[in-house]
C-alpha cells in the first residue's frame, strides 16, 4: 500500500498533447496537469476532443504530438457510456474480469458496495440500464484503479437514476480516493461531482476552474447556480463549427484490426 | 380456475398440433383399405409398421442404422472441426484470412454431389467415399458462420476487455469464443441438415448398407413398404440430431435473451 501511494503521489501531465483525424485537429497543443487524488471534470460541446483526451490517458489511443506523462505503475479503469458487460458472463463473472481467481471475493465485495450483491448470478441482459452501470463501475473500482476515467457513464440514463449513481460515484471516489476524470455533457454534472472542471474547445482547454463548495452539494445552492451558469455562459460562446461526425471518428478507427493486435 | 381444467388445457395445447397428422395417417389408412391406393405405389401405414417390425426383429433395422449414423457422426465430426478451425483461424488471424479465405470461398460454391463421380473414383463405394462427401458438405457452412460470428464480434466488448487487461488466450476463451458461439450453432445446425441430405444421395447410388442402401434395394424389388419406411426413418433421425442441436444451443446461450424468455 504503501509503495503504491509513492508510486502514483505524482501528478498526471500533458504537455503539448495533440491528436489529428485526417486534416482535422481534435486536440491542439494540450497542456493539462492532473494532481493525485483529484475529481476532475471535463465539459464541453461534442467533437471539443472531451472523448480523445479521455482514451489517449486510458491508453487506447496514441497522440500525433506532444507529452503524456503518467505516474509510474498507474493502473487505469475506464467505464464508458455504454456498460459494455460481457453478455455471456453472470454479473459477479462481470466483475471479476480480468481478476486472477483467488481475487473472486473481491468482486464480491465490490458488487455489494453498488448494492447488487443480491444480483450476482443473474445475467447482464436481465438487469436495468442503471443497474448495468453500477455493475461497471464495481467491475472498475474492484482493480482499485489509481486512475478511473468516465466517458460520459450517465448519459444514457434516466433524470431519476443518474442522480442516484451520481451519489454513488461520488461515495465510492471518498472511499477509494483515486483520480477520477469525468468527461460529461452535463455541467450540472460536473459541478455536483469535480474539484474542478474544465471546458475543452476546439482540442484547447477554454476554461479551468476550482469547484470550491462543500460536498455532499446541493444543485439549489446560489453558489452552486452561480458557477454552473458561468461555465454555462462560457460553452455557449464557444465557436459551434463542430460537426457531430467528429465525435465518431475515433470509434470508426477502432474495427476488427483491433482483435488482431490483441491476440 | 381449478388445477385439473388448467392441466386438461396444458394437455389440449400440447396435444393439437398432432391432430392433423394424425388425420393425415388414419386417412391415408382408410384409402389403402378401400382399394383406392394401389399399394405398389403408396403402401398403407399398417404395412409400413410390419415392415418395420420385421426389420426390427431381425436385426437389420438396427445394423443400417448404425451405419448411417456413424457415417454422419464421423463426417461431420472431420468436417465441422475442420470447418471450426478454418474459421476460427481465419477470424482472429489476418494471416490466416488471407491464406485460407479465397481458396475455401472458391471451393464452398462446388455442390457436394458434384464431386461425388470423382470420390467414388478415388474412394471406390467405400465407408470413405460417404465420410469424405458429408465432412465436404458440412465443413463451409460452419467456416463461414464462425468466420462471420468472429468478424462480427462487437468491437467495444474487445476494446473493454483489452483495457481490462484480458488478453491472448483469456480474451480468446472469454470473449471471442462465446462472443462468435451463437453464430458458430447456427452454421452447425445448418450443416447437420446438410450432412443427412449429403448421405441419402450417396448410400442411395453407391453403398452395401446404410439406410439409403435399404431404400435403394428395396426399390430394385419394389418393396414400397421399406421405401417408405427409409424416409420415414431419415426425417426421426434428422430430427432426434436437431433436438439435440437445440439442447446443446439452449445450454450454451442460456445468457442469451431470446433463450432465457422460454425458461
Amino acid at each position: 500500500m504503501k509503495l503504491d501511494d509513492l508510486k502514483t503521489s505524482s501528478p498526471i501531465l500533458l504537455q503539448g498533447l495533440s491528436r489529428r483525424f485526417g486534416e482535422r485537429v481534435v486536440l491542439d497543443a494540450l497542456d493539462l496537469h492532473i494532481p493525485q487524488g483529484q475529481f476532475l471534470a471535463i465539459v464541453g460541446r461534442s467533437g471539443g476532443g472531451k472523448s480523445t483526451l479521455l482514451r489517449l490517458l486510458a491508453g487506447l489511443d496514441q497522440a500525433d504530438g506532444g507529452m503524456l506523462q503518467q505516474p509510474a505503475g498507474q493502473s487505469v479503469r475506464v467505464m464508458f457510456q455504454e456498460a459494455r458487460l460481457l453478455p455471456w458472463k453472470s454479473v459477479l463473472d462481470n466483475v471479476a474480469l480480468g481478476l486472477p481467481a483467488n481475487r473472486r471475493g473481491e468482486a464480491e465485495q465490490a458488487l455489494a458496495e453498488v448494492g447488487l450483491a443480491d444480483r450476482a448470478q443473474e445475467w447482464p441482459a436481465r438487469l436495468s440500464g442503471g443497474q448495468r452501470q453500477r455493475v461497471a463501475l464495481a467491475r472498475a473500482l474492484v482493480h482499485q484503479p489509481s486512475l478511473l476515467l468516465l466517458d460520459e457513464p450517465l448519459g444514457a440514463l434516466d433524470a431519476l437514476t443518474r442522480l442516484e449513481m451520481q451519489g454513488l460515484i461520488e461515495r465510492l471516489w471518498q472511499q477509494h480516493g483515486c483520480t477520477t476524470v469525468l468527461v460529461t455533457h452535463d455541467v450540472s454534472e460536473a459541478v455536483t461531482l469535480a474539484d474542478r472542471v474544465v471546458l475543452l474547445e476546439a482540442g484547447r482547454v477554454a476554461l479551468d476552474l476550482p469547484v470550491d463548495l462543500p460536498r455532499s452539494r446541493d444543485p439549489a445552492d446560489s453558489r452552486f447556480v452561480a458557477l454552473e451558469q458561468h461555465i454555462l455562459q462560457r460553452v455557449l460562446q464557444g465557436p459551434s463549427f463542430t460537426t457531430p461526425l467528429i465525435n465518431e471518428i475515433p470509434l470508426a478507427s477502432l474495427h476488427f484490426s483491433q482483435l488482431h493486435w490483441a491476440l | 380456475m381449478s388445477r385439473s381444467v388448467s392441466f386438461a388445457r396444458g394437455l389440449w395445447q400440447r396435444l393439437l398440433p398432432w391432430l392433423v397428422p394424425l388425420l393425415l395417417v388414419i386417412g391415408w389408412q382408410i384409402a389403402s383399405l378401400a382399394g383406392w391406393l394401389n399399394h405398389r405405389v403408396l403402401p398403407a401405414p399398417s404395412e409400413v409398421l410390419v415392415a418395420f417390425w420385421q426389420l426390427l426383429s431381425s436385426g437389420d433395422l438396427f445394423r443400417h442404422l448404425a451405419v448411417s449414423f456413424a457415417r454422419v457422426a464421423s463426417g461431420f465430426v472431420i468436417g465441422a472441426g475442420l470447418g471450426l478451425a478454418f474459421g476460427l483461424l481465419a477470424g482472429v488471424s489476418r494471416l490466416g484470412e488471407a491464406l485460407f479465405d479465397t481458396t475455401l470461398q472458391m471451393l464452398r460454391n462446388i455442390p457436394p454431389l458434384a464431386i461425388l463421380p470423382l470420390v467414388i473414383l478415388w474412394f471406390g463405394i467405400d465407408e470413405s467415399a460417404k465420410v469424405f462427401l458429408v465432412a465436404f458438405g458440412v465443413l463451409f457452412p460452419v467456416y463461414l458462420n464462425t468466420y462471420h460470428g468472429i468478424r462480427s464480434l462487437d468491437p467495444q466488448l474487445l476494446e473493454m476487455a483489452r483495457s481490462y487487461g484480458v488478453s491472448g488466450k483469456a480474451l480468446f476463451w472469454q470473449v471471442v469464443l462465446p462472443g462468435a458461439l451463437p453464430s458458430i450453432l447456427v452454421g452447425i445446425r445448418y450443416a447437420l441438415g446438410i450432412a443427412w441430405i449429403i448421405l441419402i444421395v450417396a448410400e442411395t447410388l453407391s453403398a452395401t448398407s446404410g439406410i439409403g442402401y435399404l431404400a435403394a434395394n428395396a426399390r430394385e424389388f419394389l418393396q414400397t413398404d421399406i421405401v417408405v419406411l427409409s424416409i420415414l426413418l431419415y426425417a426421426a433421425l434428422g430430427k432426434v440430431v436437431d433436438v439435440a442441436a437445440r439442447a446443446l444451443e439452449k445450454r450454451w446461450l442460456r445468457w442469451h435473451p431470446s433463450y432465457f424468455k422460454a425458461a
